[in-house]
């Protein structure tokens, strides 16, 4: 057991011009479906601070195995081997344990395994595209996949949607929920993507880039792309007649 | 130059996407044998949790008034006595037999959501005042660049309502019924609008 105290203070202040703002019409789905009024401040409550927590149990052997979760006995899915590892930090630097992550993707051809999906490339009868792990106590995670294809979308015309792997994730508070998209380092479709051009700063969307990692891959076996994910840093507790933060 | 502070920057946020399902909710989508259930589906009760049962059901609307068919809900609540199932809960024990959230993706036919759970207990605001019952909301969609965060309050808590801070700090109090689930028997229904005249209140927490 380890003797930490509860975290007990709320959240730094959102950064919401490093976030993509609501209504971005390049995306047009977006357009109807952005708030317009302006959103009414909160500092976080007991509501806001606290989220639910989950344990190791709920996980199977193969979660973090997308090669192989949705595959016929012996049979795995085709495409480029990856292994995607990384941590799950606070904006303190600090290593989130037990945090639930959640991803999905692509197939190698760049088709989603969902009913709404149309698109004519093949479905891999071996891949099915999700998974999910819960990080070690420095916050550490990773999981094996095919590396997902590149797949035209209707927005515009001719738009196509960078290979890229979704996250969920849960830190300890639930005003830390996080869904964002992971990019592959050197994808040229990453620059002339609507959805990506939603985040108006370069260099936040350099944050969603992971990098080649020649040091994590497996020789003979796959390669590894390094990501890191930050949630919301926690305000400090410097003052013990101010437990609930300064 | 001074010192550097070396805050890291949270890592930004992108939309959900149309297929959301298929990491939050496989089985929903016909992706059977990688999770023996989705998480967080299903109800958030057993027969020992305490508490009044009742079921939130409602949908999400866009600006053209059409209801969303592929946002995912998660909501996240007290129990019955207004404790959190949370380590960072440090005012007392919850309801073991009530974890406190659950998620729910609209129905692929008409958009709607439903949650079968309690109603849950006062929560004090930060200065000790009691907030009124209500339940946390968590909205993502294709389209949303960024998940929204919303609460849910009772219509029948209208003493508990009145003096609640959060409600209180709502200017435009023509916006406070957006955030009021309207209770009938045991069946609360709460829509919730993206934007128009009848556009919810979100906040930034």
């Amino acid at each position: 057991m380890k003797n930490t105290l509860p975290e007990t203070t709320p959240f730094f202040a959102r950064d919401r011009e490093w976030h993509p703002p609501a209504y971005t019409p390049g995306y047009k789905t977006s357009i109807l479906r952005s708030p317009q009024r302006a959103l009414i401040s909160l500092e976080g409550t007991k509501s806001e601070i606290t989220g639910p927590v989950f344990g190791h149990n709920i996980l199977g052997e193969f979660d973090n195995d997308l090669i192989v979760n949705y595959a016929k006995p012996g049979e795995m899915a085709i495409g480029e081997r990856i292994l995607v590892h990384g941590r799950v930090l606070d904006e303190r630097g600090r290593g989130v344990e037990g945090a639930l992550v959640e991803f999905w993707q692509a197939n190698a051809g760049g088709r989603y395994r969902h009913k709404k999906e149309s698109y004519l490339a093949a479905i891999d009868p071996n891949f099915g595209g999700c998974g999910r792990t819960i990080t070690d106590a420095d916050g550490n995670y990773a999981f094996k996949t095919i590396r997902p294809g590149a797949y035209p979308w209707p927005n515009g015309v001719n738009d196509w949607r960078p290979a890229h792997i979704h996250f969920s994730v849960f830190g300890h508070g639930f005003a830390q929920r996080l869904i964002t998209q992971m990019y592959f380092e050197g994808d040229p479709m990453i620059w002339i993507c609507p959805i990506v051009k939603t985040i108006p700063d370069k260099q936040a969307i350099e944050q969603l880039i992971a990098a080649l990692d020649m040091n994590a891959t497996i020789p003979h076996d796959m390669r590894a792309y390094k990501f890191d994910i930050v949630l919301r840093g926690r305000r400090s507790t410097l003052f013990e007649n101010r437990l609930e933060g300064n | 130059m001074a010192q550097s502070l070396n805050y890291l920057k949270e890592s930004p946020s992108q939309t959900a996407g149309p297929y959301v399902h298929i990491g939050c909710t496989p089985n929903f989508v016909g992706i059977e044998g990688v999770y023996a259930q989705d998480l967080g589906s299903g109800p958030m009760v057993n027969a020992d949790t305490r508490g009044e049962r009742i079921t939130i059901r409602g949908f999400v609307y866009d600006g053209g008034g059409t209801a969303l068919k592929d946002a995912l809900i998660e909501i996240w609540q007290a129990d019955a006595d207004g404790f959190y199932n949370s380590p960072s809960e440090t005012r007392g024990k919850a309801d073991p037999n009530f974890l406190g959230w659950a998620r729910c993706p609209g129905d692929m036919a008409t958009g709607e959501f439903l949650f079968e759970t309690i109603k849950p207990g006062r929560v004090p605001f930060r200065d000790g005042r009691l907030m009124a019952p209500h339940v946390t909301f968590w909205i993502v969609a294709r389209g949303i660049n960024l998940g929204l965060h919303t609460r849910m309050y009772f219509s029948d808590e209208e003493a508990a309502n009145a003096e609640d801070p959060v409600l209180a700090r709502i200017e435009h109090k023509v916006r406070v019924p957006t955030l009021i689930g309207k209770r009938d028997g045991d069946t609360v229904t709460f829509d919730i609008h993206l934007q128009g005249d009848k556009e919810t209140v979100f906040f930034d927490i």
